[in-house]
């Protein structure tokens, strides 16, 4: 490696252009980062599904309530590890843009299903004990500064108690951590029994069931004996897998999602091409600088490596640069306040960036390096 | 003023000679403007789908209609009314009088499950039960294929853009919810607001299939004029014995599509941005490199007594023109490609589906092209003085 001085001259002999295509790598990397971390809050959660888990809803949808005196049928039915149900309670903390998800649960069942949420030993005793608790996850905590031990009010929307009042106060008892990247931890948690006592309509009714299933390879057959068993009653349900769901929201939110991820994938396109332009251009204008390492008795290989080194070099650098600054960038979280929880750059997109880079590097180089390699040097010699 | 004439008239030359020669660094050239046009496009296309939205949402408010609600209900989703808070509302002052009692329409929005037509996953849509009068509320509405449901049927009409959006919206087919059979008699159309994404059914007919008995969720209800609605909302609101919410109709929508713009111009803008600052990169290298291949050319004018001033402004020209060129090219493509597209997203506040189309709106267009100038100013300039202090002596014995 010898040779490393060489490569470094020859990158500082037009230091603006080298530092513009650094630059400029920089930016398209920057934006590769940007997009896999929406492509992660737009779509990617449905890769964190639970395989074991599915979601049964009432069959003409999800705003529908089901009866709780289901829970009791779906616990026998074979294949069923566990239940839990959902509704959807919609508050608003302070103001509506403060916008978080509540959700009324049964205390031990949530933990059983959703064994990603992590609380601490403490907490967990006083969340399966006390009925008032509530347990927020982490990013909604630190979003609004709550504190274990804290009294949060949520003004209702549609839940009133059965005083008239929409005023609802909960005690975070806890908060909890994710045992994975990306999973969501804007939820808030609160006792059924607590909820179903104090409403004032609606008793007995919750949204949606959340089980888990002993085998997730029998997923279909337990959610066809699931809807089998409702079937011709008032409250009809449907039952997909967590994945299946989640698709399915995904695609409600839709073509959005789809047609950012086709432009700015376009635009990482064009700038690389320009990039890529660039770094062959200054190669070709070195053609005499070449056949003079050649007469010296540089070898083809030698030179070929030379050219390749010298542009994967000006790409890792721009690759690098541009994907850690996408990773701080992410690291800020979601830019939309909320409604982009899981807004994360995941590592494997990291590593599929820096592939690309160093796939940019060689593109780039490969062409003029091969031109080089097989220049014969007279003809070089002669073209000045 | 010779001196400015004769300055003038090198500057003309210059930039005449530089922009003929542009052809001999045609690669490089294109690369820029492909570079600059993408990013154009991209944001127009982008920005042009909030554009969309917003119209969409601005077009559904009519000043002289109201909705009323449940106080403390952010949606009509939420929303609970009895029969005497449906009463007392259409009784109020200030609601127009039409041929046959109040110009109100008591509704009940429910949501179902039908499929995207283009990717066949299952979709939120709004179906709406409402009153008899809810024609003459939503003046703009017409039936553009089929008829209107007969009250006390199992009929229903849809919107335009649900009829484009899901599958089994169409004239003749039937639709099966909780064992109840609906058929689809009619299209109709309101010119694009949230309306037309929408199934609409006979309130009664609806209520009683979900429970919902006497009760409804929301009255939409016209005024006799525009600023009769301070006296509607007053009278409704001061009444002691009623805890309801009164609402413009135009705020109501401006309200709920809030959410989604904001994704949508927050992530546009920084998408923007982003590949805005790379663009401008690109347009550096681009006017380096042609400065580069330029060397003896602006070493000669020099040489000959053309001043730095022209220098300047003709590679500065060359990067504008060529921006120019990108940025057209750019809003012509999002034009072409995405104006009046037709796509249909969830709106937060009600998890139902809102068709809308893509508007790529004369003044996008111009911001656009407004955009790619500056990237190609930027780009020129730093080229530009090189190219202006470049010595003469040296820059003739390079290559």
């Amino acid at each position: 490696m010898r040779y490393l001085p060489l490569v470094w001259r020859n990158l500082l002999r037009r230091k603006t252009r080298t530092i513009f295509t650094v630059l400029s790598i920089v930016m398209a990397f920057l934006l590769f980062g940007i997009l896999s971390a929406l492509d992660m809050a737009f779509v990617g959660n449905v890769e964190l599904a639970g395989n074991d888990r599915l979601i049964i809803q009432h069959k003409v949808s999800i705003i529908q309530l089901l009866p709780e005196s289901y829970r009791a049928r779906l616990e026998a039915t074979p294949g069923v590890v566990d239940v839990l149900h959902q509704t959807w309670f919609g508050g608003i903390y302070q103001k509506p843009s403060n916008f978080f998800m509540q959700v009324p649960v049964l205390p031990d069942r949530l933990l059983k299903v959703y064994p990603e949420y992590i609380l601490p030993e403490d907490q967990k005793k006083a969340w399966l004990t006390d009925r008032t608790c509530a347990i927020v996850g982490r990013q909604t905590a630190t979003r609004f500064g709550f504190k274990v031990g804290d009294r949060v009010p949520i003004q209702a929307t549609i839940w009133r108690k059965k005083n008239n009042s929409t005023a609802w106060e909960f005690n975070i008892c806890g908060i909890f951590d994710a045992s994975r990247k990306g999973v969501d931890t804007t939820p808030f948690f609160f006792n059924y029994e607590y909820f179903d006592e104090a409403r004032l309509f609606g008793q007995g009714n919750v949204g949606w069931y959340v089980i888990r299933i002993n085998d997730p390879a029998k997923a279909p057959e337990i959610a066809k004996r699931i809807d089998d068993e409702f079937a011709n009653s008032f409250a009809e349900t449907k039952t997909t897998t967590e994945k299946a769901f989640l698709t399915a929201f995904a695609k409600q939110i839709g073509d959005i999602a789809a047609i950012i991820r086709a432009i700015v994938t376009m635009v990482f396109f064009t700038i690389l091409l320009v990039a890529a332009n660039t770094m062959a251009q200054s190669v070709r204008e070195r053609t005499s600088e070449l056949a003079v390492l050649k007469t010296l008795g540089f070898s083809d290989g030698l030179i070929l490596l030379l050219v390749l080194i010298e542009s994967s070099a000006v790409a890792l650098v721009g690759g690098g640069i541009g994907l850690a600054l996408a990773w701080l960038f992410a690291l800020g979280g979601d830019p939309t306040n909320g409604m982009l929880p899981s807004f994360y750059l995941p590592n494997a997109d990291l590593v599929s960036g820096a592939l690309y880079a160093l796939l940019l590097g060689l593109i780039a180089g490969i062409l003029p390096a091969v031109q080089a390699m097989r220049l014969r040097i007279v003809d070089a010699l002669r073209r000045t | 003023m010779t001196g400015l004439l004769n300055w003038l008239a090198q500057m003309i030359a210059v930039t005449a000679l530089n922009l003929r020669t542009l052809r001999q660094r045609l690669v490089s050239s294109l690369v820029a403007v492909v570079g600059i046009a993408g990013v154009v496009a991209v944001v127009v296309a982008v920005l042009s789908m909030a554009e969309g939205f917003k119209r969409t949402m601005a077009t559904t408010g009519s000043p002289d209609t109201a909705i009323v609600m449940r106080s403390g209900a952010d949606s009509e989703m939420v929303s609970i009314l009895s029969r005497d808070d449906v009463r007392v509302v259409t009784d109020a002052p200030g609601v127009r009088r039409g041929p046959n009692g109040p110009v109100a329409s008591a509704e009940l929005f429910l949501i179902v499950d039908l499929a995207k037509r283009t990717s066949n996953t299952t979709a939120n849509v709004t179906l709406r039960g409402v009153g008899p009068n809810a024609v003459l509320v939503r003046d703009r509405l017409k039936i553009v294929a089929g008829r209107m449901f007969e009250a006390g049927r199992n009929e229903l009409i849809a919107g335009r853009g649900a009829a484009n959006q899901f599958a089994g919206i169409d004239l003749g087919r039937t639709l099966t919810w909780n064992n109840n059979t609906w058929t689809v008699v009619g299209i109709f159309d309101t010119g694009g607001t949230f309306s037309d994404s929408e199934l609409w059914c006979d309130a009664q007919i609806l209520a009683p299939l979900y429970r919902r008995g006497n009760s409804r969720q929301t009255v939409y209800v016209k005024l006799d004029a525009p600023d009769s609605f301070t006296r509607f909302r007053d009278a409704l609101t001061t009444d002691p014995r009623l805890s309801l919410k009164v609402v413009r109709e135009s705020e109501y929508y401006a309200e709920q599509s809030q959410m989604i713009v904001t994704l949508i111009t927050t992530l546009g803008t920084l998408i923007a941005v982003v590949m805005g600052i790379g663009a401008v990169f690109g347009a550096v290298l681009t006017m380096y490199s042609a400065v580069a291949a330029r060397t003896r050319e602006i070493a000669t004018l020099r040489a000959l007594g053309f001043g730095g001033g022209p220098v300047v402004v003709s590679v500065l020209s060359e990067s504008l023109a060529l921006s120019l060129v990108g940025g057209a090219i750019g809003g012509a493509l999002a034009y072409v490609a995405f104006n009046g597209f037709e796509t249909s997203t969830i709106n937060w506040q009600t998890f139902s589906q809102v068709a809308f189309a893509f508007a790529v709106t004369p003044r996008l267009v111009v911001m656009g092209i407004a955009y790619a100038l500056i990237m190609g100013l930027l780009g020129g300039l730093l080229p530009a003085i090189k190219a202006a202090r470049m010595p003469v002596v040296s820059a003739l014995r390079e290559l």
